[in-house]
């Protein structure tokens, strides 16, 4: 959000769906609160598409539209019609949609995502390229009101970190009237939704402790490892069916890669050669990021997996929460992790901080102490 | 101010920054007025006032100086801030991310080049107008440009009092 305003993209309340000041980290140890680093609302809660079924009329304006609305106030010509094959017609990229039409391009930039069947079914225009790897997930919608949401969640978003087999992690994301559940694992699968809702944890989250019924559900899928040579001569992958970061920030990644093909094809040129040259290296350095982020989220699962680790973190971050003079080390961390607002090898060069360390240890020993004396610290509060 | 809104909301006469303070951030307008107060020994001036998408803070992420102004909220008003680390760890990625902000400060020395012409004008003496008019109209002639008199006389008075 950030960013998109210092480029002059200020999205208005109408496409903002809840604007988010904290998020609460939930685990079986306790839960706490980790405010936004100058405590503003940073994080946009928006819909993409039309929102849940049977909020459409309810609904003020949906992410997606908003943004593709403003490039067509820009002059982009847009066409709404799906899209059936890439191919080629002489030397030029040739696209058929709306049921048997087609169109030539100098240049074509691919951003159909992990879900389309478009790509799925390959992409006969580009042999070179591969299908990225992907995660299934879990994704659905509550519909609680706002005065319930803001009394049970508030302006947080709330995070789960459980240790429930095949849970990489959770989130309830309030948004108008609805809350959303996403839910990231291996094979996530209706058995892993139900274990994770009846949890205690989540279940404290909702008025009374009832889960309420889900209004819509879907199972869609996350790009998880990048595919191979995602740029040909005359055509480009860009968003999640090209590189995009892993877990988090995927819409940022998104329009980073969008802006780096834009850049190559405006100053350099549109062949392979342009993009492996200029476009290639952003791809490199995201992959490269990636691969850290690996060993980030390999930390995420040992806090899930070890309770007495979990009761550091939850100790080291309540501690840093009730003292603003102190260094937020462990805040700031877990901020970036479940923001993705800084790139994993940022916060993986923060982790390694002798301060971090320091305290962690310290917090290890204290939490632990304080748990077998009776005295858990936080106690699920 | 709804639930929809992203940034951190301020009261009216509240400080959002203050002159003489160290910055690390910039900060751009969501929602309402702010107004920009040049602190004197004798008093505050406003020297601007901001709406929706500006952006103002911006100078503390380029140069360690501190705040040259103070930003007030002119009824509630809705700020996000943009802190120096992320932007340039961002710009390293991006360059082309910094152009909004080239543009923004390149249009504010235009602005400010006008105040000070204007002012410059109102201060300078009626015979120094004058003669600034003329040696510009001269210079014009001399590079065989069409100048109606007076269309640039802002610059001409500045020319002048600049080579005095
Ligand atoms: C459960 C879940 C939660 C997530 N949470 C976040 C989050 O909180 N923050 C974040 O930044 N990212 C999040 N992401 C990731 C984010 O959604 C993606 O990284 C991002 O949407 C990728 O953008 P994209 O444009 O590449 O693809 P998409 O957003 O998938 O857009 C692809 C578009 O192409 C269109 N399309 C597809 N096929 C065709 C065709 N044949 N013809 C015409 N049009 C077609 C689709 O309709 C769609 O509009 C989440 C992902 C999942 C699965």
């Amino acid at each position: 959000m950030q960013l998109l305003a210092s480029e002059g993209i200020n999205l208005p309340t109408e496409v903002v769906e809840r604007g988010i000041d904290a998020y609460m980290l939930h685990m079986d140890v306790g839960s706490v609160r980790i405010r936004t680093p100058s405590e503003e609302k940073r994080i946009a809660g928006v819909f993409r598409g039309n929102g849940p079924r049977g909020s459409e009329r309810a609904l003020r304006v949906g992410f997606d539209r908003y943004l593709l609305d403003l490039a067509a106030s820009s002059g982009a010509q847009v066409v709404r019609s799906l899209v059936t094959r890439v191919g080629w017609h002489e030397d030029r990229p040739e696209i058929e949609h709306g049921g048997g039409k087609r169109a030539c391009y100098d240049l074509v930039a691919l951003a159909a995502g992990v879900n389309s069947q478009l790509l799925q079914n390959g992409c006969d225009a580009a042999p070179g390229y591969s299908f990225p790897g992907t995660l299934t997930t879990f994704i659905s919608e509550f519909h609680l009101g706002q005065a319930a949401i803001q009394a049970s969640l508030g302006d947080a978003m709330h995070i789960f970190l459980l240790d429930l087999p095949r849970l990489e992690f959770a989130a309830l994301i309030p948004k108008g009237d609805y809350v959303t559940l996403c839910v990231l694992g291996h094979d996530v699968d209706e058995k892993l939704v139900d274990a994770f809702l009846a949890a205690p944890e989540v279940k404290r989250c909702f008025p009374d402790s009832k889960v309420p019924e889900l209004v819509c559900h879907c199972f869609p899928r996350l790009n998880v490892r990048p595919p191979a040579q995602p740029y040909a001569d005359r055509l480009v992958w860009i968003g999640d069916c090209g590189v995009a970061r892993l877990y988090k920030d995927g819409i940022g990644s998104a329009y980073r890669m969008a802006k780096a093909a834009a850049r190559t094809a405006a100053f350099h040129g549109v062949s392979a050669q342009d993009f492996e040259a200029h476009y290639a290296p952003t791809c490199k350095a995201m992959n490269w990021d990636n691969t850290l982020a690996r060993l980030v989220f390999m930390s995420t699962t040992a806090i899930q997996k070890l309770r007495p680790l979990r009761r550091g973190v939850l100790r080291m971050t309540a501690t840093e929460q009730a003292n603003r003079e102190q260094f937020h080390h462990m805040s700031s961390v877990l901020w970036d992790v479940f923001t993705g607002s800084a790139p994993y090898q940022d916060v993986l060069v923060r982790s390694c901080h002798p301060g971090f360390i320091a305290s962690l240890a310290w917090n290890l020993v204290a939490g632990n102490v304080a748990a077998l004396a009776g005295k858990p610290y936080g106690n699920g509060s | 101010m709804t639930e929809g809104a992203l940034g951190k909301t301020y009261r009216n006469g509240e400080l959002i920054v203050r002159q003489g303070e160290e910055g690390n951030c910039m900060y751009v307008v969501q929602a309402g007025t702010l107004e920009v107060l040049r602190e004197e020994h004798d008093g505050s001036v406003r020297i601007a006032v901001m709406n929706t998408g500006d952006i103002f803070g911006e100078m503390s992420i380029f140069e360690r100086e501190v705040r040259s102004a103070s930003v007030r909220a002119l009824g509630e008003a809705r700020v996000l801030s943009i802190d120096k680390k992320t932007f340039l760890r961002r710009i390293q990625e991006d360059p082309p991310l910094a152009f909004n902000l080239v543009k923004i400060m390149a249009h504010r020395i235009r602005m400010l080049s006008e105040e000070v012409a204007s002012l410059k004008q109102k201060t300078a003496p009626p015979a120094a107008r004058v003669n600034a008019q003329e040696r510009r109209a001269g210079q014009d002639r001399r590079h065989g440009r069409d100048r109606r008199a007076g269309v640039d006389r802002r610059t001409a008075v500045v020319g002048r009092l600049r080579n005095a």
